[in-house]
């Protein structure tokens, strides 16, 4: 017999492979509570620390100037505005282009040369770094001074954050209707539609759900953003009151979050917390809704 | 759970094993006891459980979840679903050929080596695989290429090579759940003569939905069929029909459903 | 066939309109997805042009020094670079076994399905915490936390080079960990996706021999889910260089070279981030070199995490 065989079929716990496995195992769900730690702890403080600053002067008050008054901050409420503004900025840019795209990539180039281009430089430019976006905004919008000789402004930073969501929502486009059934596309055909007719009365439809999933991630990832926007939409301390102000620098919650953070006074520290709540509370129920809308797709990857 | 009256020559039994996923149960009530060093094939109708309880053999429905067994599994005395029971061992013990050729994607070699490998083998390497490959009827087809993926075989072959990956560990049991379903007649037939060849060394239980195959290869042969469940629920329960030598079985069934079934009247 | 079914059906021409906004459609979204190509290409255009002032003037120097003088108009990245390239790659080595042991641990059934499933959604929802609040959580409560922690390392072993500084706030190791928190998301889901994907035939097969469940997953389940884990783990390398806010407000942002990981350092984004708004004349350029650095590595990671995974994916086929 070449096998070293126990020759009984119990459990003995004192074999090295069982004390391997065990010990693998319990090592296993240590890394699993160590990596379930941050997100626990960090929204914990959030919630709490976070939460206990927010009352309606903070949601509606602007922000004073650091250090003028130790006692009160004023509050965070043109960062509110300005994160939604720019957010709409980006979604108005990016959705169009980036589903366009996508149509392009799954509907009318399935997989030719030119399209894996594209797939590959979409994959790419997820990659690139988002401050890189902020530099090159800044080098093409604010110093040349292009929009109409502004510099600094809220659609500077629309337009960076646009950038961003831009690979993602042609992905997911793409991966969506390409898990639409050909079937549908041939019946379409059969009664005579028009490619176009197809895709839109059709195709789109059908994706629809996967397509509003990933738009909804992008919408989420791009206003937590705060790199592309410290340097095209800069920050500001007061509402916007007229469409001019578009074209000046406005403010965000991410963006107020870091200038305050790194003030020495404590009332400011407590507005960068209140807005930390808010950007933590929209950006998770986002998430959450987007899985759920998720589970609801006919032809989501979860369902497949 | 005491220790049933099993024959001195059976290697496994089933006593009184049902089966369930969930909450619906698969197969209820088999009592089965299976020879030493015969073959035993599992038969009847898709679904009414017979890769149920042969998974169950060697704990393999231990990796699905949810899978609840009652009864018990005597394998040379033990009960293989007791507390104290190492599953690890029993399936070194009961060996497992799936319907899927699933061969590791590793080089022809590693893929016995691996197996043997993990339980500790001591002997010759090179020796081991030559004679698992040999003895699988797969040698011809593999000696000038043991370095090459597991993968570049035919379907055929790489059963072939996933049996001999079993036997190289030298279990008492060899458990073969369809092991042709996914073969040409011409690799059915080098498997049945490798079963043959088998049955010297091993217990080698096989599901077939093969009459032919099942009334060539084996001494014994197991009949399961389904029933329906309480009405409202609609789902079915496989159970053991009729359990005998495959010569009775096939000569003059006790059953109705068994002559039905054999004779092609469903299934 | 559907050339003659359509004809059937031809008793309604199409209408010239019709076709118009066919062709036009396409090219409209020809247009839009060329735009990937657009931004791309433009981004590195610009970035590139941008820093000819001073890829000119420094050449390669600009990797090897330390020096950043506005007044003397002297400039060099080692520091940032360095920093980039440690942190990140820190923050992987302590972030793979987590990311990779969290992935087994919920696609094994150690634990009930519906526990793994929380596990899972809350690693993901990590994703979505901005690195902003990152940062601030950083500033505010875990660097404080282990300063006493980093202390004692300093005091045990302070002879050597890399814990020879105080931890006295803001540092190296504070973002090293903060990056681990980021990345942790990207390699345990998708090392979760690609354990998932490994066909259960193996699985089976690995078990049907007597193999353990740590023998299975070292030599079965993941040699089958590398392409994926490996993929993994180079995006995530690409994004914690990348990584901008939660670093620049918890390294320190200090361009004086130190072996010690709790001193304070620099990264490219972190440089960019805490000096591109003041900067003027040459320091932009300079700045935009090191942007062009920072790209170039990125892009290669990048490029190379999607080379990797089709390369291995196709051995396993
Ligand atoms: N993993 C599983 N989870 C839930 N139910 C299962 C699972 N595997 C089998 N079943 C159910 O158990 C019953 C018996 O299935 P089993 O696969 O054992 O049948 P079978 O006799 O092997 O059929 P076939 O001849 O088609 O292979 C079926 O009703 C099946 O739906
Ligand atoms: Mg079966």
């Amino acid at each position: 017999m070449n096998y070293t065989s126990q020759k009984h079929l119990t459990y003995n716990p004192s074999l090295t492979r069982n004390i391997g496995n065990k010990a693998l195992t319990i090592i296993s769900a240590l890394f699993s509570i160590i990596s379930v730690l941050p997100l626990i702890l960090v929204i914990i403080y959030v919630l709490i620390k976070g939460g206990s600053y927010i009352n309606i002067e903070t949601l509606i008050l602007e922000p004073e100037p650091p250090g003028d008054d130790l006692l009160t901050a004023g509050g965070i409420g043109p960062a509110i505005t300005g994160t939604f503004i720019m957010t709409v900025i980006a979604s108005i840019i990016s959705i169009p282009v980036g589903v366009g795209g996508g149509i392009y990539l799954a509907e009318y180039s399935k997989s030719g040369r030119f399209a894996k281009f594209i797939r590959f430089g979409s994959n790419v430019l997820a990659g690139v770094p988002s401050i890189i976006a902020g530099v090159f905004i800044y080098a093409i919008i604010v110093s040349t001074k292009i929009l109409f000789g502004s510099m600094f402004s809220g659609i500077a930073g629309g337009i960076s954050l646009s950038i961003l969501m831009l690979p993602t929502i042609i992905k997911t486009t793409d991966e969506a209707l390409k898990l639409v059934p050909n079937d549908m596309r041939r019946a379409a055909f059969g009664i005579g539609a028009s490619k176009f007719t197809m895709i839109t009365n059709i195709t789109l439809p059908a994706a629809f759900t996967s397509i509003s999933t990933g738009v909804l991630l992008a919408l989420a990832r791009a206003a937590g953003e705060t790199a592309p926007l410290i340097f095209t939409a800069l920050f500001s301390r007061y509402y916007i009151t007229s469409f001019d102000d578009l074209f000046y620098e406005m403010g965000s919650l991410s963006v107020l979050i870091y200038n305050f953070a790194l003030e020495p006074y404590e009332a400011q520290n407590q507005l960068a917390w209140a807005a930390s709540f808010i950007l933590v509370v929209v950006l998770l129920s986002l998430n959450i809704l987007s899985r759920w809308i998720g589970t609801l797709g006919a032809f989501s990857k979860h369902k497949v | 759970m005491s220790k049933k009256n099993i024959k001195s020559t059976s290697s496994v039994s089933l006593d009184n094993v049902s089966i369930a996923y969930g909450n619906s149960v698969a197969v209820k009530n088999v009592f089965c006891d299976i020879e030493k060093n015969h073959v035993t094939s599992f038969i009847g109708p898709s679904g009414c459980g017979k890769s149920t309880v042969i998974r169950a053999i060697n704990r393999m429905n231990d990796l699905i979840e949810g899978c609840k067994l009652s009864g018990s599994v005597i394998f040379e005395g033990i009960d293989i679903y007791a507390e104290d029971i190492d599953p690890v061992e029993v399936r070194r013990r009961i060996g497992m050929v799936f319907q899927q050729p699933n061969p590791f994607p590793k080089s022809i070699y590693e893929n016995i080596a691996f197996g043997a490998r993990v339980n500790g083998y001591k002997g010759n390497m090179d020796q081991l695989v030559e004679e698992s490959l040999i003895k699988a009827a797969v040698w011809d087809e593999c000696k000038d290429k043991l370095n090459e993926s597991g993968y570049s075989l035919s379907g055929g072959q790489q059963q072939r090579l996933c049996i001999a990956r079993t036997i190289a560990i030298e279990p008492d049991v060899i458990l073969m759940d369809e092991p042709c379903s996914a073969l040409d007649p011409l690799s059915t037939l080098k498997i049945e003569e490798t079963i043959h060849e088998l049955k010297k060394n091993f217990t080698i239980i096989i599901v077939t939905h093969n009459m032919q195959q099942a009334n060539r290869v084996s001494d014994y042969t197991a009949f399961f069929n389904t029933e329906k469940k309480d009405k409202d629920l609609g789902g079915k329960i496989g159970f053991l029909v009729e359990f005998d030598k495959t010569k009775n079985m096939f000569n003059s069934p006790k059953q109705k459903s068994t002559q039905d079934y054999i004779s092609g009247k469903f299934g | 066939m559907d050339k003659a079914s359509t004809s059937k059906f031809s008793l309604r021409t199409r209408t010239t309109s019709e076709k118009l906004i066919d062709v036009g459609f396409k090219n409209i979204v020809v247009a839009m997805a060329s735009m990937v190509a657009v931004v791309l290409f433009s981004i590195f255009a610009v970035v590139y042009y941008e820093s000819t002032e001073s890829i000119s003037r420094y050449g390669l120097r600009f990797l090897f020094s330390s020096a950043w003088n506005p007044v003397t108009d002297e400039y060099g990245a080692f520091t940032a670079i360095y920093g980039t390239l440690f942190t990140s790659i820190a923050s992987l080595v302590i972030a793979i076994p987590l990311g990779v042991g969290t992935a087994i641990f919920i696609t094994e059934n150690i634990i009930p399905k519906y526990l793994r499933n929380v596990i899972g959604l809350m690693v993901e929802l990590l994703a979505a915490i901005p690195s902003v609040v990152l940062g601030l959580w950083a500033v505010f409560i875990m660097e404080p936390f282990i300063r006493p922690f980093l202390n004692t390392i300093y005091e045990i072993f302070g002879f050597i080079p890399f814990f020879s500084t105080q931890p006295l706030g803001a540092g190296m190791m504070p973002a090293i960990l903060i990056l681990v928190v980021m990345i942790l998301p990207i390699i345990t889901s998708i090392s979760k996706d690609s354990l998932k994907q490994v066909p259960s035939k193996l699985r089976q097969a690995a078990y049907g021999i007597g193999a353990s469940r740590w023998t299975t997953i070292f030599q079965v389940i993941i040699p089958a889910a590398i392409s994926g884990i490996t993929g993994g783990v180079l995006l995530a390398l690409g994004r914690a260089m990348g990584e901008t806010m939660a670093v620049t407000m918890i390294i320190g942002n200090s361009n004086n070279f130190s072996w010690s990981i709790f001193a304070p350092s620099y990264t490219i984004s972190s440089m960019l981030a805490n000096q591109f708004g003041e900067a003027d004349g040459s320091q932009v350029s300079s700045l935009m070199y090191a942007a062009l650095i920072l790209m170039v590595l990125t892009l290669l990671v990048n490029v190379f995490a999607q080379w990797i995974v089709k390369k291995l994916s196709l051995k396993y086929q």
